[in-house]
């Protein structure tokens, strides 16, 4: 066995062991302790757990390899999925912990007095959460395969078993302490790295400040300003300006990011773990914090994993690499088919140019950046093994939130408040522990099956989440009048409206062939794109709400008085049942 | 009740304060304004870039913080604190 391959056997199986351990010491024994961690954590600890919990094998793997290639344009990102924090801590989470009940629905069931509010809820909170999961099951996959070396199935298997240890054992209260580990994990295996690679290049180990140097190399020029000028001589877009199809479209995707990162269910429901109001808004800064963490970093990883790219293909002007004389890396990636050359002049160089007619590497997959990044950079081996680690850290985490999202969703909003009201506390632990289970099974199923519209569906997670989800809870807690039939209106016509503008564009339940105006960027409304398009969405849900209760009246008198309740810190409790 | 009135009307205040600047340095400096904005650098960044990969980030966080200590106070004020 090679050194790289032990060290990331040990990387990877000791932080098991760690998570074991915390699930073994954190296990749960109410439905308090499952479904809210009993209420007692701190608000550094669940700053943290919310960390690793948002942070997903997307921002870790994907972000900054779509910043590389998006340049400005991944901006919306970065933006997009910080700023919908502070609209949580302002407008949403102290209200709702105020509230003090256990899920997302619970809270629309009650303060819009219907059933039926609550099962729309359900359902919109059990599409946005699976979709996201098919994405982390695929990020263990391919993270156990492409360092473990063993198939990507037996690597998704261990990881549907590792999640289904200490999320079923522990509940929410194993899963936040857990997470508290994983974040530490995750975060150093993306910092480590930046810090060597902003050391070499720039000379200054922290990335924010090494991304606005000047080279190492002694010429004086600014690191942006060389990568501008490699990046415009090869006919690319100029990375400091090149914007993601107009003001207008980032405008409203950074928007749409904000208001769905602020709606999703598996985000809210931290808030609730939290023992008094002022926690709640205090944690919504701690996550912040952390998450900050990686996403300043998330820029230096993307433009310098993109200026080592493309000094290792043209070293200067007119001298490009030999393709027979290509890094290890390089042969490695090839062999994933994420990386493929093809030479067209046959001069036996590569040609890497924005022209397609004569651009030599003819596939350059944005998600293998991070993981090669250390590759690329020579970094040393146990650096290589941490990253597989980090990303294991932040696929697991995710993964796991999202499953107690699922749970409990079905075990207590519609086993314990809809179809079964006498269960006991114990039965519905079990209920809870066993549709996990179950919701493992599910998405282990669709990761080893990826539907193809898997990569699509994690668009309209946000979508959902931004045009149904916010609205009503936004709506819920300032507009005190706002009535239940007005809102169930707006959060169905806010999701129609989304939906429709996605499947026309990506067609209907993104099968190809079935959209009835193409995905093409003339035929877009205002030039928004359909993963842009939740802040839309949002705005008619608001309008049609606010025009259907002018219309049927305002909501009766004691959830008024409800709302006046849970405007004011005063008198909270621990998260409680009924 | 009329006490709880005008401590929700301070609060409401200070939100719309706060979304002010949460919308000026995202939207405002990082995409509507990033043209003239790039004009000034700050060390190798140009400012517009700057603000929309970094200080949006960096004033995001500073700014819950403020809003959690002027509510703390704000809750004080009023004698709404939780006990």
């Amino acid at each position: 066995m090679d050194e790289l391959k032990l060290y990331t056997y040990i990387a990877v199986f000791g932080s098991f062991g760690l998570y074991f351990a915390i699930a073994w010491w954190a296990r749960a024994s109410s439905t308090s302790d499952f479904y809210v961690a009993g209420g007692g954590v701190t608000p550094i600890q669940n700053g943290m757990a919310i960390g690793a919990d948002w942070m997903s094998a997307a921002s870790f793997i994907s972000m900054a390899g779509l910043i590389a290639f998006l340049g400005y344009g991944g901006s919306v990102f970065l933006m997009g999925w910080t700023g919908g924090y502070v609209l949580l801590a302002m407008l949403l989470a102290p209200y709702m912990r105020k509230h003090g009940k256990f899920t997302v629905p619970e809270f629309i069931s009650d303060r819009y007095y219907s059933k039926g509010a609550r099962i729309v809820a359900v359902l919109c909170l059990i599409i946005a959460s699976l979709t996201y999961i098919i994405g982390q099951m695929k990020g263990v996959g391919v993270a156990f395969s492409r360092f473990l070396e063993v198939e990507y199935d037996m690597g998704l298997y261990i990881g549907m078993f590792v999640v289904w240890v200490y999320a079923v054992l522990g509940g929410m209260k194993g899963i936040t302490y857990t997470q508290i580990a994983q974040y530490c994990v995750l975060i150093f295996a993306y910092t480590i790295p930046a810090v060597f690679i902003s050391l070499q290049l720039t000379g200054n180990p922290i990335p924010q400040i090494g991304l606005g140097s000047t080279l190492a190399d002694g010429s004086g020029v600014y690191l942006l300003d060389k990568l501008d000028m490699v990046v415009t001589d090869l006919g690319f877009k100029e990375y400091t300006t090149d914007n993601l199809g107009g003001t207008l479209n980032m405008f409203a995707y950074t928007m749409s990011l904000m208001i769905g990162t602020a709606g999703l269910p598996h985000v809210i429901m931290r808030f609730f773990t939290v023992p008094t109001v002022q926690a709640a808004r205090s944690s919504a800064g701690y996550a912040l914090v952390f998450i900050a963490l990686l996403y300043t970093v998330a820029p230096a990883v993307g433009a310098m994993a993109r200026f080592n790219l493309m000094n290792t293909i043209v070293p200067s002007a007119g001298d490009n690499l030999v393709y027979n004389e290509r890094p290890q890396w390089f042969k490695d990636w090839e062999k994933t088919g994420l990386l493929q050359y093809e030479d067209k002049n046959g001069d036996g160089k590569i040609q890497y140019v924005a022209d397609k007619e004569t651009n030599e590497m003819v596939k350059v997959d944005r998600d293998i950046m991070v993981l090669a990044n250390p590759a690329i950079a020579n970094l040393p081996n146990w650096v290589i093994a941490l990253v597989a680690a980090g990303g294991l850290a932040a696929a697991l985490s995710t993964a796991a939130g999202l499953l107690l999202a699922i749970s409990s969703s079905i075990s207590h909003d519609l086993m314990k408040g809809v179809l079964t009201p006498n269960l006991s506390d114990k039965n519905e632990l079990l209920a809870g522990r066993i549709v996990m289970t179950l919701a493992i099974l599910v998405s282990g199923y669709l990761g080893l099956n990826p539907p193809g519209f898997a990569a699509g569906t994690v668009a309209l997670a946000f979508g959902l989440a931004a045009s149904s989800i916010f609205p009503a809870l936004m709506m819920g807690i300032f507009a005190k009048k706002m009535s239940g039939t007005a809102a169930v209106a707006g959060m169905c016509s806010g999701i129609g409206v989304t939906m429709l503008y996605v499947f026309q564009h990506k067609g209907i339940m993104f099968i190809p062939g079935t959209s009835f105006l193409g995905d093409m960027g003339p035929n877009w409304f205002l030039g928004i794109s359909p993963n842009a398009f939740g802040v839309v969405g949002a705005l008619v849900n608001f309008a049609v709400a606010f025009a259907v209760c002018k219309v049927t009246g305002p909501a009766p008198q004691h959830i008024q008085d409800m709302v006046d309740n849970f405007r004011v810190p005063h008198g909270a409790g621990a998260a409680h049942d009924h | 009740m009329e006490e709880q009135t005008t401590y929700w009307q301070e609060n409401l205040r200070l939100i719309f304060t706060c979304l002010v600047i949460w919308f000026v340095v995202s939207f405002g400096f990082g995409l509507l304004l990033v043209e003239p904005l790039n004009e000034i650098r700050l060390g190798g960044y140009k400012l517009g870039f700057w603000f929309a990969q970094q200080g949006s980030i960096y004033t995001f966080v500073a700014l819950i913080f403020w809003y959690t200590v002027k509510m703390n106070k704000l809750d004080k004020k009023y004698h709404v604190e939780e006990s």
